[in-house]
């Protein structure tokens, strides 16, 4: 006899807390997508919450998705530093020029307050999805990691030359960053978030070398994240997780999202009982699939890492690229209620 | 093939040990005749070497550019000035740039592993859009364009930057590198490039592959 279906809250709880629930949560995680789905420019799409909040019901309805997500766009966070944010008519807005163009301003850098506009724009979101998922379903925050966030706030080249040759001014930066992360993440929790998403990129072996992320990035986020006043998923934004994982776990981290480049199987026997595991279809090759070839995708992913429970499917970015096709996502819902239905039959 | 030497310069960039780097490629200049190509022959093993490594999931991309960094700055005392005409010195005119996004570390990469090989391509920077790259590109004649990405919409774009190129009548190919590459391995052909580099070492090998070095 089938169980009574769960609320998608119910679903996700008992997956995080690495049990078997109903079927394997489905977060698609839909950020500038919303704006096709409101038939509105991405720039003007994110100026508008209660248009947002909108798109995040709809989106969820349409493809029985477990989560409302908001989270609008990376460089968002840059935005009340004072960054220049570029927003393009097909993707994600993207960060301008760094606004740290020496190292040297580092001294002088301030904690932005919460009032910035940008970041009210999301906390009036966050009420809006509070109201909209009714206690049934989970409602996602995101903060980018004080760690990975210099990448936007002075550029890839001038932070990894930080990191290696500049302590000092490292570090101060590391205060800085884990002061505004602490407070937008509670800001963002207590305006509605369940739970918050932890941005890391800069947090793999694909990144920097495991002894640098031991001494950098690794004592950041145990010290940001113990702050945190909410569950917090580490999320490496398609970096591969095999390496750091078994650190993330320590940070106090519950949920690892990973990469497509990862073993799915082998990463889920790392860290079962350890971490949950959220991912990991590949968004760019998404663009393309066939219904059959999202089917096989989330099949594999399925049986490789939900039996148990500790997994919730989802692509392996943190967000659908505005490219991939309904016809895809509608495949991808199918083959999650086909095949993502407990007891899981195969290994892992 | 790297040699004892090769590897003990290695072992000190990758420790990003720059007295020992700087000591081991004085010795291989030394032991090399005190010629440049002595030490452009080790530097490039080397930084090919890590290009691998990191490809196979061994290194990290910290490690990648801060080698590179470290040996420009180490390589440079040994190697003759180069011209001040076209910035490419030798082989095809080159040009090198970031489609739409602002993202310059792969440019750095690709850009630091042609200066290893003696290959300075002209730099149009970054966030510029393909019409822009492709009227440059015409008007200073450029034979071969590397485009790197980094994100799945700017990487599209290529698809109009090709068409804009052959739209001007300009036979220049394209190659192109970045993520978005990187995770869907068929994305290169299907935007129009004519070569895509899974490392920045590629760069020149595909230059051959692509017909614009003999």
């Amino acid at each position: 006899m089938n169980a009574p279906a769960m609320t998608s809250l119910e679903r996700v709880l008992t997956a995080l807390s690495h049990k078997e629930p109903d079927r394997t949560p489905l977060f698609l995680l839909f950020s500038h997508y919303g704006a096709k789905e409101m038939g509105m420019s991405i720039r003007e799409y994110f100026r508008r919450p209660d248009r947002i909040a909108e798109a995040q019901r709809r989106l969820r309805d349409k493809f029985d998705t477990d989560c409302l997500y908001g989270f609008l766009y990376g460089p968002l966070e840059v935005e009340a530093w004072g960054g220049e944010v570029i927003f393009a008519d097909d993707g994600p807005p993207n960060a301008g020029q760094p606004f740290i163009r020496s190292p040297a301003q580092i001294r002088d850098l301030d904690v932005p307050k919460m009032d910035a506009p940008s970041l009210g724009i999301v906390l009036d979101t966050l009420r809006r999805l509070r109201d909209v998922a009714a206690g049934e379903a989970p409602v996602i925050g995101v903060v980018m990691s004080p760690f990975s966030l210099p990448v936007m706030q002075m550029g890839f080249e001038p932070y990894l030359r930080l990191i290696y040759e500049e302590q000092e001014l490292f570090e101060r930066l590391m205060r800085v960053n884990s002061a505004f992360c602490v407070a937008w993440a509670n800001a963002q929790i207590e305006a509605g978030a369940n739970a918050i998403c932890y941005f890391d990129p800069l947090a793999s072996t694909d990144m920097i070398p495991l002894k640098m992320y031991r001494r950098t990035g690794f004592s950041v986020a145990r010290d940001v994240i113990s702050r945190i006043n909410g569950p917090t998923a580490t999320h490496l934004a398609s970096a591969r997780a095999s390496g750091t994982a078994d650190l993330i776990a320590e940070t106090g981290a519950t949920i690892l999202g990973f990469s497509c480049q990862d073993d799915a199987a082998a990463l889920k026997r790392q860290v079962r009982g350890k971490l949950s595991l959220l991912g990991a279809l590949n968004g760019v090759a998404m663009r393309r699939w066939t219904p059959e070839e999202a089917e096989a995708t989330v099949r594999a992913l399925i049986r490789s890492c939900a039996p148990g429970g500790g997994f919730l499917l989802a692509d392996n970015h943190g967000e659908i690229p505005w490219h991939v096709k309904e016809e895809t996502l509608f495949a991808v819902r199918d083959a999650v209620r086909q095949w993502g239905r407990y007891p899981i039959s195969g290994e892992c | 093939m790297i040699d004892v030497a090769g590897n003990a310069f290695k072992d000190a960039i990758l420790s990003m040990d720059r007295s020992t780097a700087g000591s081991e490629l004085r010795r291989i200049w030394e032991n090399g005749g005190r010629t440049p190509a002595s030490v452009e022959s080790v530097v490039r093993l080397v930084l090919e070497d890590i290009g691998n490594e990191w490809e196979r999931g061994d290194l990290s991309l910290a490690q990648v550019y801060m080698s590179g960094v470290l040996c420009e700055e180490l390589v440079a005392p040994f190697l003759p000035e180069r011209g001040s005409a076209f910035p490419s010195d030798k082989g095809p005119r080159m040009a090198i740039a970031v489609l739409e996004d602002r993202h310059t570390l792969g440019k750095r990469l690709v850009s630091s592993a042609l200066h290893a090989e003696g290959y300075f391509p002209t730099d149009y920077g970054s966030g510029l859009n393909a019409e822009r790259i492709a009227e440059r590109a015409g008007e200073e004649g450029v034979e071969v364009l590397l485009i790197s990405t980094l994100m799945l919409h700017a990487a599209l774009k290529v698809a109009d930057l090709r068409k804009r190129l052959e739209s001007l009548g300009l036979p220049t190919r394209i190659i192109v590198g970045g993520a978005p590459f990187r995770l869907d391995e068929s994305l290169w052909r299907e935007v129009g490039a004519h070569a895509f580099g899974p490392t920045a070492h590629s760069a020149l090998s595909l230059m051959h592959s692509v017909g614009v070095i003999a």
